[in-house]
């Protein structure tokens, strides 16, 4: 894990390519995390994975509810040689969720973008393939927002199945 | 003998050859079979969801160009059952059976990542005894993990004595987990702070047999598989994908070591006191699914040398850690002391609250890296849980797998891939 002044750099080092890039720096528990511009979310990660955190351990989403912006998106960077992990996280507002895709850049984002897709409703510009996995295709709304309720969703039978409204279209 | 019979000039007449051939040989040009307008069409074939060889309810959508896969594609999502969102909606303590039944071969593991996702945020430390509890029954759920592995892969190879000799093993373990815990599976043995009870008596002498007859039974398997034709037909040479490309699809765990690689969290960066025990991380060479094979059954007799050390340095203390805000007191303790009930009471309705605050803490689960995300905004409910689950990041790799072999040997390298649909769909 890169300590706190290591985290700095490292943020410096990006900055200096392009001030905007990452916003701000969180220490907590000994593991780093970079928050980084939407923008700016390709770049950055090309940069760190040619500095060495080449394996894209997971990517997976967040929702902040009530803080704004409330969806994140978190890459778990890790560095096998040094053996080394790094978070980077992008936050979006919900009414335009887009980010860039990094499928092209590491395939293992494919699903895993597209269960963000499919449970937060993030749209990952670019991706080859965005369709929901987890969830059936017809399904409405992002169950994994916090705004989401849980239960009140009729279970589907067939002693009941004509009584759930909509089953047929 | 008088010749050939009528029966056997009408067989010989019949012509295997297309029909277009057929009728370039009646017109007397004489040209081989292929170039009479032969065409390639691919087809389309759909496996699941409900295939009984495919470890769960996987569904693939092949296209096949003759006999050779030309693509896959597997969907997933038939057993979503919204665990993580579950998860939101119950006190920490209360998390972990749910979290255990995601990977249902691993739940040793889903409940360490998670525990130890909290603790990391709560800054709990657990005591030395409790470290090495776990680490037993995490080795003894992995060697579980490989015997339904291997049993139901010798399965769909047609060995069906494997699958018998795999689960007679299989349930010694299980037994084992109903002494320690009450349960054979989903056990909710490791706890926020440690784990729930310490090894009752009986436990140890019945723990030390299986690790005396465990490697020689792994013998016996590899006795029955290793020189068995129809194993190695579809395990050696096929399958075969790189370090590199695995790692660019996130692949970890035994199948990124059958190319050679010998990444493992437990050496990497070692938790829970795996920096104690001296073993070694078997690897292969080609990365074909015989490699994938040997790793697995390899990493058996890894695990029993684990548990065997951890065993005789068993330290002496608590199972638990002392911290009363986070585990419930012991039980004799409420008939004497108010401090003792208040607490039990306070853990039992609401569960304890961690500072705000996210972590990410991987472990090295029978199928890779199984990480667990946990974010807590401070109230006694985690804001969102994520399970990196490996089956679900390795999934991806089958199409590289799989591409330009024959199908019959989809299903064996299928099968290699040790897919837990569990923990694909959550």
């Amino acid at each position: 894990m890169p300590d706190a002044p290591g985290l700095e750099l490292i943020a410096q080092d990006l900055r200096d390519n392009d001030p905007d890039s990452v916003l701000s720096t969180v220490y907590f528990r000994e593991r780093g995390t970079l928050i980084v511009n939407p923008a700016a979310i390709r770049e950055t990660l090309r940069r760190l994975r040619d500095s060495g955190y080449g394996f894209l351990a997971s990517v997976h989403g967040v929702d902040y509810h009530p803080e704004e912006p409330r969806l994140g998106v978190h890459y778990e960077l890790l560095d096998m040689t040094e053996v080394d992990r790094l978070t980077v996280k992008v936050r979006l507002h919900t009414e335009a969720p887009e980010v860039d895709t990094v499928a092209d850049m590491w395939a293992t984002a494919d699903f895993q973008e597209r269960e963000i897709y499919d449970m937060f409703g993030v749209i990952f510009r670019g991706h080859p393939d965005l369709r929901r996995i987890l969830m059936p295709e017809d399904y409405e709304g992002f169950p994994q927002r916090r705004d989401f309720p849980i239960g009140g969703e009729p279970v589907l039978f067939t002693h009941n199945e004509h009584e759930i409204p909509r089953y047929y279209e | 003998m008088t010749g050939v019979s009528d029966y056997r000039k009408q067989e010989e007449s019949i012509t295997l050859a297309p029909v277009d051939a057929q009728m370039d040989t009646a017109t007397g040009d004489g040209e081989p079979a292929e170039a009479a307008g032969t065409e390639t069409e691919l087809l389309t074939l759909n496996m699941g969801p409900h295939h009984p060889a495919t470890h769960g309810v996987l569904r693939l959508l092949v296209s096949l160009e003759g006999e050779v896969i030309h693509d896959v594609k597997p969907i997933v999502g038939y057993v979503h059952t919204g665990i993580e969102k579950t998860c939101e909606d119950k006190p920490y303590w209360k998390v972990i059976p749910v979290i255990e039944r995601m990977d249902y071969l691993a739940y040793y593991f889903n409940g360490m990542a998670f525990s130890a996702a909290v603790e990391t945020l709560m800054n709990v430390e657990v005591p030395p005894r409790a470290q090495y509890l776990r680490v037993i029954h995490m080795e003894l759920n992995r060697i579980m993990s490989h015997l339904v592995w291997l049993g139901t892969s010798a399965l769909d190879l047609g060995a069906i004595s494997m699958f018998w000799y795999c689960f007679r093993e299989r349930e010694t373990i299980l037994d084992l987990f109903e002494m320690s815990s009450g349960q054979r599976m989903h056990t909710r043995y490791i706890q926020v702070g440690g784990v729930i009870e310490d090894i009752p008596p009986g436990f140890e002498t019945k723990l030390r047999q299986f690790l005396a007859s465990m490697p020689t039974r792994a013998d016996q398997y590899a006795a029955i598989l290793d020189r068995n034709e129809i194993v190695l037909r579809r395990l050696k040479g096929v399958g075969a994908v790189d370090a590199e490309t695995l790692l660019n699809f996130g692949v970890t765990g035994p199948l990124l070591r059958a190319t050679g690689n010998p990444w493992d969290l437990r050496k990497a960066a070692p938790y829970c006191s795996y920096d104690h025990f001296d073993f070694r991380i078997p690897v292969g060479t080609s990365g074909d699914n015989y490699d994938r094979y040997r790793v697995r059954l390899a990493e058996i007799y890894e695990s029993v040398k684990i548990i065997e050390q951890a065993l005789d340095g068993l330290p002496e203390g608590p199972y638990i850690t002392e911290d009363r805000k986070v585990a419930l007191p012991p039980r004799h303790e409420l008939a004497t002391s108010m401090e003792a009930l208040i607490h039990h009471f306070k853990l039992v309705t609401e569960g304890f609250r961690p500072p705000p605050g996210e972590v990410y803490y991987p472990i090295e689960g029978p199928r890779g890296e199984l990480g667990c995300f946990v974010l807590s905004d401070g109230s006694g409910k985690p804001a969102r849980v994520h399970m990196r689950d490996p089956s679900f990041v390795n999934l991806q790799a089958f199409p590289a797998m799989v591409r330009d072999s024959y199908i019959a040997d989809f299903i064996a390298t299928l099968a290699m891939l040790d897919p837990i649909l569990g923990g694909i769909d959550r």
